[in-house]
């Protein structure tokens, strides 16, 4: 069993006691102890259950490389799954629970899947699932559904209850990793002068120097780690950060940081997590490395763990992973764990090394009293929730002659790799060492910056120095010549001198042992995570997928956290094998940012609630918000859709505006309407260009429809243009356009027509805008007048339909266009935006007598479509053009040239086959639904019947009393009368009558006035 | 997260402040062009593993369009001109040349 040591345990405060519960056990631990090692400390080898075959699964690292440990975190609003025991932080009051099991933990129904693992191989899912076809619906998809995710999603109603933000950071050099290699090119960087950030991801600073032990300059080197840091601790221009990972590196020295504020004191104020935005111009990644597991059957039981993480336990936490413990290894550091244990007191049986001969390290263990087995194996480990026998072999062979032994952990060392993901997340290729058996990075081929230049540097185990002298004489020359190649000058200090014991050298092993048998193979995992074992594999790579990125796929293998932390080398060294290739030729999968998972709310950071994003209001906004409006988004902005009165429905709302826009008088806050000038000596060419029609011969003081085409001659905006003087026009787009139209008109001036004179002013918001609708709009426009004493002249004679006139009304400064939207007497009047609310205010006085009551976006869509007006984005989607619409007639004939001219001529937007708008009524009145699709004759390829058109828009028209709708039908114009069926996604059938999209007032009576 | 130095306000710009605008020195064809030459026009593009000259937007910032030539494979970034040419000017030209001997792209070289 697993238990707290008596002595050792240099991260924990056993004067601290900290209590948690585990799966609603209460638990007990020390300050300074992760959720990992207190887990440990109380005998909690078993912590999760696989992801396919729900096998039992303990610890099995001590860091962010650990797969199997991940736990749901927190309750209700700080609910989290997938959190890594190993890297959590432990503090009063934590609550865990393991994941992938049901009913729980111990007695797991999904773990019949582990019986019937010679069924579910690599690929699994795409063999069998594809037929028949019935049995997606109710056999396949619920079980893939119920296996597939890691941990569990939080609750739907739950909301984050913590706050996230981002902080910007620029540096001349960045060093990733606060191990001694991070530290030690930290300080020879910043003694030119440079201004070096340090980030470190775990608490602490020198990584795991002070667990491998050692000296430096004749001191141990816990004592040079820490006199480091303090040193750089003076330095001002030193920033260090711990709790924060590099989560990823991106072109032209972009870095994400990672920084954890709060997760270990749950409760103080301020943000949770802060992503770091950093730029900078040299990076050192000093990221360390991994050590590998060994591939044998049972690698996965609970209580096998890496050599490196059995030591960590001892030596940072006082944690013995086991009472009996077997070191398996191919190489000698895994000795310095046998000896670690020895020495605190626990048995260690022997130490199985697949070498026939060991280095020095083994004369020290053979002193203490350890059996040392050379050339052994481990061929199978035994017992499912916690390890119990050991079977040793010769690694040579396939696994017979077995001796078995009582134990209870297994430590287990594969050799390291350095961690390249920083080195590669933006290109940096690696190169593959042959005497280590790993890929390092390869210093002639860098991440490239704008320069050209190399931007990324590495440092220490992570570019492949292993030995602790090796370590601090590589860190010290790549921090100094990170600050040279970021523009200073490195002092010239002599770099810290640090000694190991001397190693014999590592022996690749991939398979232990070396040709295991079937049996052996289906049971040695590579990926603990996924459930990929070596039989997988070899099974992919004889299904035909040689490429590593398809094997990957195909077996899952490094895929989700793990992203080549712990399978990487040993799938591709199994891959290769049965290839009959190398793996340099194999190659790696390409390392994904970020390094770990990172929250969802550190990449939110503020952006949430109402600082999401600027809400655009107009100045009359908070009048609707007091009466009654239903808000709805367009663009930015927020519009009423209509002003609900109490005791209304809003659907009420809107047909009550409706009727008495047509029988009274309306206002609409047209505000949000695009306004740009375009002014110039060219500004009348650019127009004729800009818009199909004629813009140019437009008449000082008149108005007229445009229609804006793309390139490819599909419909992007309409509205009106008015001609302001010589040289100016007021050009109205849709509310959502102005932006983009202001935008289109720039590309066009500053790319294309550079030399013609032209100036685009976008005054969207210059601008109140008030649409005076109805009967009595003139009415009450004169009554304003009246009550100044004088005013702008409203008459059908001095403001005819489609002008515009500058002048008073009221007591305003005003712009008034006789424009409608409606198809009733309507005025668009605008205002400084200043004088917006006392010109809304005024009319909303002087309109009582008139009936007057503002109506929303909803009634402006009825009003327009019972006039047959088409909407941009209702009727147009982007490949709509305007003869499908049937606005020829806004198709200048004249002009040689405008933006979509061209396109118009092509073969398909001449095609008589194209869906044409058409006016739609149902047989019965109702109300269309929005979107459907009419379907005619026959059967397309796939067996559907075929579609011949759409509903665009679609309304219940209070003052028809019945549905109106608009649509887009094939021949819909050569078909008036004709009956259409619409499926709705409810299963009925709706029949439509194909009728002219003009319902109301047909000849322009009303606005005719 | 490429930098690029606007030509016009001179800001080195992270791409946050710029928009995309594709390939560079497109030559339009309006009325009176072939259906080849349109379609060329509106839809074939370049799509190199190296040198490219591309439109871009410093849209968070002055609102410029300008040029960029770059190295769609190593990042690499030879400079920025003006958007008002229809070609890419020669000191360009030279700075591409020196990193990159031979290169062409399109009908320049
Ligand atoms: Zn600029």
């Amino acid at each position: 069993m697993s238990t707290r040591l008596a002595k050792q345990g240099r991260l924990i405060d056993r004067s601290k006691k900290v209590t948690f519960t585990f799966n609603g056990t209460s638990m007990q631990g020390y300050e300074g102890d992760t959720l990992a090692s207190a887990l440990l400390a109380n005998d909690q080898m078993m912590v999760g259950r696989s992801f396919k075959y729900h096998r039992p699964r303990g610890v099995v690292a001590s860091g962010a490389e650990e797969p199997n440990a991940l736990v749901g975190l927190g309750q209700g609003n700080r609910f989290e799954p997938n959190q890594r025991a190993t890297t959590t932080e432990l503090f009063n009051g934590l609550t865990a629970i393991s994941q992938n099991h049901w009913p729980s933990l111990e007695h797991d129904i999904g773990a019949v899947n582990t019986a019937f693992a010679r069924f579910l191989p690599a690929g699994f899912y795409y063999k069998t699932f594809i037929h028949p076809k019935p049995f997606w619906k109710h056999v396949y998809e619920p079980f893939i559904r119920q296996s597939a995710g890691l941990g569990k999603a939080p609750d739907k109603d739950s909301r984050d209850a913590d706050t996230y933000e981002h902080f910007y950071a620029f540096t001349d050099v960045l060093v990733i990793g606060g191990g001694v290699a991070g530290l030690q090119a930290a300080k020879a960087a910043a003694a030119s002068g440079a201004k070096v950030l340090l980030i470190e991801q775990s608490a602490y600073w020198g990584g795991r120097a002070p667990v491998d032990g050692g000296t430096v300059n004749d001191e141990p080197v816990d004592k040079f780690v820490e006199q480091l840091v303090s040193e750089l601790e003076t330095m001002d221009n030193v920033s260090m950060r711990s709790r924060c990972m590099g989560a990823g590196v991106y072109d032209h020295g972009y870095v994400l940081g990672y920084e954890r504020l709060t997760d270990h004191t749950p409760g103080v104020q301020g943000p949770r997590h802060r992503l770091w935005r950093i730029r900078a111009k040299q990076i050192v990644t000093a990221t360390g490395a991994i050590e590998r597991p060994l591939s044998f059957a049972g690698n996965d039981v609970p209580g096998v763990m890496l050599a490196s993480a059995m030591r960590d336990y001892a030596v940072n936490w006082g944690v013995n992973p086991g009472e009996r413990v077997i070191v398996a290894t191919n190489n000698d550091d895994a000795y310095r764990t046998a000896i670690t244990l020895k020495q605190a007191g626990v048995d260690v049986l022997r130490i199985v090394d697949a070498r026939a001969t060991a280095g020095p390290l083994a004369e020290e263990a053979r002193q203490l009293g350890i059996r040392v087995d050379p050339g052994k194996a481990i061929a199978k480990v035994k017992g499912g929730k916690r390890v119990k026998k050991v079977a040793i072999c010769n690694q040579e062979g396939v696994g017979g002659a077995r001796e078995e032994v009582e134990a209870d952990a297994v430590a287990m060392s594969g050799g390291w790799s350095p961690v390249v993901h920083m080195w590669s997340h933006c290109g940096g290729k690696l190169t593959w060492d042959d005497a280590n058996a790993f890929f390092r990075p390869d210093p002639s081929r860098p991440p490239l910056g704008a320069n050209g230049e190399g931007f990324v540097l590495a440092a220490g185990a992570s570019n492949g120095a292993l030995v602790l002298g090796d370590v601090l004489t590589d860190a010290h020359a790549v921090g100094k010549a990170a600050a040279k190649a970021a523009g200073f000058k490195p002092k010239n200090i002599k770099a810290p001198v640090g000694e190991t014991t001397a190693e014999a050298p590592m022996e690749a092993v991939w398979l232990m042992p070396a040709n295991a048998e079937i049996q052996l193979r289906m049971k040695s995992w590579l990926d603990f995570q996924n459930d990929v074992k070596v039989s997988d594999v070899q099974l992919a790579a004889r299904e035909g997928y040689e490429s590593v990125e398809h094997t990957k796929r195909y077996t899952t293998l490094g895929m989700a956290t793990d992203q080549g932390k712990l399978s990487n080398i040993n799938g591709l060294a199994i891959l290769a094998d049965a290839l009959e290739s190398e793996i340099p030729k194999v190659g790696t999968t390409t390392f994904r940012p970020p390094y770990t998972p990172i929250s969802m709310g550190a990449i939110g950071g503020e952006a949430r609630g109402e600082v999401f994003q600027p809400i655009r209001q107009t100045p009359m906004h908070n009048w609707h918000d007091r009466n009654g409006a239903d808000w709805e988004p367009v663009g930015h902005w927020r519009r009423t859709y209509a002003y609900v009165r109490p005791g209304e429905s809003v659907h009420d709302a809107v047909n009550r505006e409706v009727k008495n826009t047509r029988d009274n008088l309306g206002l609409l806050d047209a505000s949000t309407l695009g306004k740009l000038i375009v002014k110039g000596p060219d500004a009348g060419k650019f127009l004729d260009i800009m818009y199909t029609n004629m813009m140019s011969t437009l008449i000082v003081g008149k108005c007229r429809y445009g229609l804006m085409c793309s390139e490819n001659g599909f419909l992007i905006d309409d509205g009106v243009v008015a001609r302001i003087d010589k040289d100016t026009w007021l050009c109205h787009t849709t509310t959502g356009g102005a932006e983009r139209i202001h935008g289109h008109m720039e590309e066009w001036l500053q790319t294309e027509w550079w030399d013609w004179k032209v100036y685009v002013a976008n005054v969207t918001e210059q601008y109140a805008q008030v649409a005076v609708v109805g009967p009595n709009a003139r009415k009450v426009l004169e009554k304003l007048n009246a009550q100044a004493g004088g005013g702008m002249d409203l008459s059908k004679e001095a403001l005819p339909f489609m002008e515009w006139r500058d002048g008073k009304i009221g007591e305003f400064d005003a712009r008034a266009y006789r424009i409608s939207f409606s198809g009733e007497l309507s005025y668009e009047i605008a205002v400084p935006a200043s004088q917006g609310q006392a010109f809304w205010d005024a009319l909303f006085e002087a309109g009582q007598e008139f009936g007057v009551m503002p109506y929303g976006t909803e009634c402006l869509h009825i009003l327009r479509a019972e006039k047959g007006f088409i909407m941009i984005g209702d009727e147009t989607d982007g490949t709509v053009i305007p003869q499908d619409l049937g606005l020829h007639w806004a198709l200048s004939k004249k002009k040689e040239d405008y933006l979509g001219k061209r396109a118009h001529s092509r073969s398909h937007m001449a095609d008589p086959e194209r869906w044409k708008l058409v006016g739609l009524e149902t047989v019965d009145g109702s109300v269309l639904p929005d979107g459907a699709y009419a379907v005619g004759e026959g059967v397309n390829a796939n067996g559907q019947r075929n579609m011949i058109g759409r509903v665009t828009s679609t309304y219940f028209s209070a003052n028809l009393g019945k549905g109106i709708a608009m649509g887009l039908i094939k021949h819909g114009p050569d078909r008036m009368g004709e009956i259409v069926e619409f499926p709705g996604t409810d299963g009925k059938t709706y029949k439509a009558k194909i009728v002219d999209p003009i319902f109301f007032d047909k000849d322009g009576e009303k606005q005719n006035v | 997260m490429l930098i690029l130095n606007c030509p016009y306000c001179g800001v080195d710009a992270e791409e946050t402040e710029l928009a995309a605008g594709g390939e560079a020195h497109l030559k339009r064809f309006g009325p009176g062009s072939s259906d080849d030459e349109f379609h060329d026009y509106l839809f074939m593009r370049e799509n190199p593993k190296g040198v490219h000259f591309e439109r871009w937007r410093h849209a968070n910032g002055c609102g410029k369009w300008f040029h960029a030539a770059r190295c769609t494979n190593t990042l690499e970034v030879f400079g920025t001109y003006t958007a008002q040419t229809s070609e890419p000017p020669q000191d360009i030209k030279d700075a591409i040349a020196a990193k990159r001997p031979g290169w062409t792209w399109r009908e320049f070289s």
